[in-house]
């Protein structure tokens, strides 16, 4: 009769020599469950303080984008110190009915609330793209937009960049460009954080008269208005956020709104 | 049974005799890239203590049975799930700091320091004895990263732990900031110099030349 005892059997498993096969398996099975235990356990535990930080983050780099754009804050302190908040519907360019802020997390949670996108589309790299955005803007005293701070996001080199595109009121200038989330390469592509990099998008002009969208991060030095400088060596990141901001702004991102605010209907 | 070494031999030796830094030019990668300022130095030498102290305990529990055909697979799991726990407390608590270190923390990993240690020492040794000898190297590792990272960011900025100490010239002082003590290439330098100093006290650590040149007349001699 075989010994059903789990411990003795407990034993006779580590007495087996470490040649065995069995225990060997075993062993990494054992090793790689308990591991998976720990990685999973933090990972859980410790989520919503790093969410927390990086909503802390995104908020500051906001502020900071803002302050950063000249006549901004003056605006900012006559419209009461605070960016308007708006849950747009992506695909018809206006605001959504029935989404607010606070429930956009849980539409989002909702499949039928993204578009897959098709490869030929999908020129950003993300695969999928939500119907609702929150967005920010800014409005003048005479209640038209000054300012319009548009979340971009799109697959880099190493991992996704999420960003956020500030336009000017007449949607064809950028005001400013702020790097919320990367992980590219330290020093190569990682210098798309830095200052002097974010300093250039300031005045670039996106669309030519025609309505085509020229903006591109050049490969070298920039040669018209609808370029900025590239970085050395970090060619990748500098074509993936050409692609990133030109998908952002084309008729799958945030094209109909463009329009709509180009229009005056919004 | 061989006397052991003393656990406090076992602790101090790694300091600065048997720094795994100066001496066998192990983590050179990360001490390049943290030490820019003495914050991530320390960061990084906490968290690489950490881990190095963990897997050494992991590993020196289930040392007798690690089977020899997987146990530097068995060892790299153990150490890159403790490197992961670890980046994501820092991403939790230390979100700033843990941004400049970026990629460096989760390269802990592949640190040959961590794997060395746990290789060499803590896979036939009992939990006691490999937990010391992997602090000490931790922080034979930390006092490194300390020293340079202290030099670089007292003359790369002027400051100390982010206090101005010496008023730059920007600032209407007398200290003119060296940016290369914030490139990598100043760390180099000053880890070279480290280790010319410590040779120079210790001469024994001074390696064999690895061949001696023929004894050829000169020319014109």
């Amino acid at each position: 009769m075989a010994d059903l005892n789990p411990i003795s059997a407990w034993r006779r498993f580590l007495a087996l020599p470490n040649e065995n096969r069995f225990k060997t398996v075993a062993i990494a099975f054992i090793v790689s469950a308990v591991c998976a235990l720990m990685v999973s356990g933090a990972t859980v535990v410790l989520r919503p303080i790093q969410a927390a930080n990086r909503a802390a983050e995104q908020q500051a780099r906001l502020e900071a984008l803002v302050a950063g754009i000249p006549g901004m804050t003056q605006l900012l302190e006559q419209s009461g110190g605070a960016l308007s908040t708006v849950v747009i519907n992506l695909p018809k360019g206006r605001a959504a009915d029935d989404i607010t802020p606070e429930t956009l997390p849980a539409a989002l949670d909702n499949a039928a609330n993204w578009k897959t996108l098709t490869p030929g589309e999908d020129t950003a790299g993300i695969g999928r793209r939500p119907d609702f955005v929150q967005i920010y803007l800014l409005r003048n005293d005479a209640g038209d937009i000054e300012l319009a701070l548009l979340p971009i996001s799109g697959a880099g080199y190493v991992g996704p960049i999420n960003g956020i595109l500030a336009l000017n009121g007449d949607m064809n200038t950028i005001a400013g460009l702020a790097i919320t989330d990367q992980v590219e390469t330290p020093g190569l592509g990682g210098r798309i954080e830095e200052p002097a990099f974010l300093a250039q998008f300031a005045g670039t002009e996106v669309a030519d008269p025609s309505g085509n969208i020229r903006f591109a991060v050049a490969h070298g030095k920039a040669g018209n208005a609808y370029e900025v400088d590239g970085i050395t060596g970090a060619t990748r990141t500098s074509n993936a956020l050409t692609r990133t901001i030109r998908f952002w702004l084309g008729p799958d991102g945030y094209g109909p709104l463009i329009a709509a605010i180009k229009r005056g209907e919004f | 049974m061989a006397k052991p070494i003393s656990l406090w031999t076992t602790l101090t030796e790694p300091l600065i005799r048997q720094n795994p830094v100066t001496l066998q030019i192990l983590g050179i990668c990360s001490a390049l890239a943290v030490t820019t300022s003495v914050a991530t130095a320390v960061t990084m030498s906490a968290s690489l203590t950490v881990v190095i102290v963990l897997s050494a305990l992991l590993v020196s529990l289930i040392r007798r049975h690690i089977p020899d055909s997987i146990r530097l697979i068995v060892q790299i799991v153990i150490v890159a799930s403790l490197v992961i726990v670890i980046d994501q407390f820092l991403q939790a608590y230390f979100f700033d700091i843990s941004k400049r270190l970026s990629v460096f923390v989760s390269l802990i990993t592949t640190n040959c320091l961590v794997l060395g240690r746990t290789e060499s020492f803590s896979r036939n040794n009992p939990p006691l004895p490999s937990m010391v000898d992997a602090l000490g190297n931790g922080l034979g590792y930390s006092l490194v990263l300390i020293v340079i990272g202290s030099l670089r960011e007292l003359f790369g900025t002027g400051k100390l732990l982010g206090y101005q100490l010496f008023a730059t010239t920007d600032q209407g002082g007398w200290f003119e900031p060296l940016n290369l003590m914030l490139l990598a290439p100043s760390a180099f330098f000053l880890i070279g110099g480290l280790v010319w100093a410590i040779r120079s006290v210790l001469p024994e650590q001074v390696e064999a030349a690895e061949f001696t040149p023929p004894d050829t007349e000169e020319a014109g001699r």
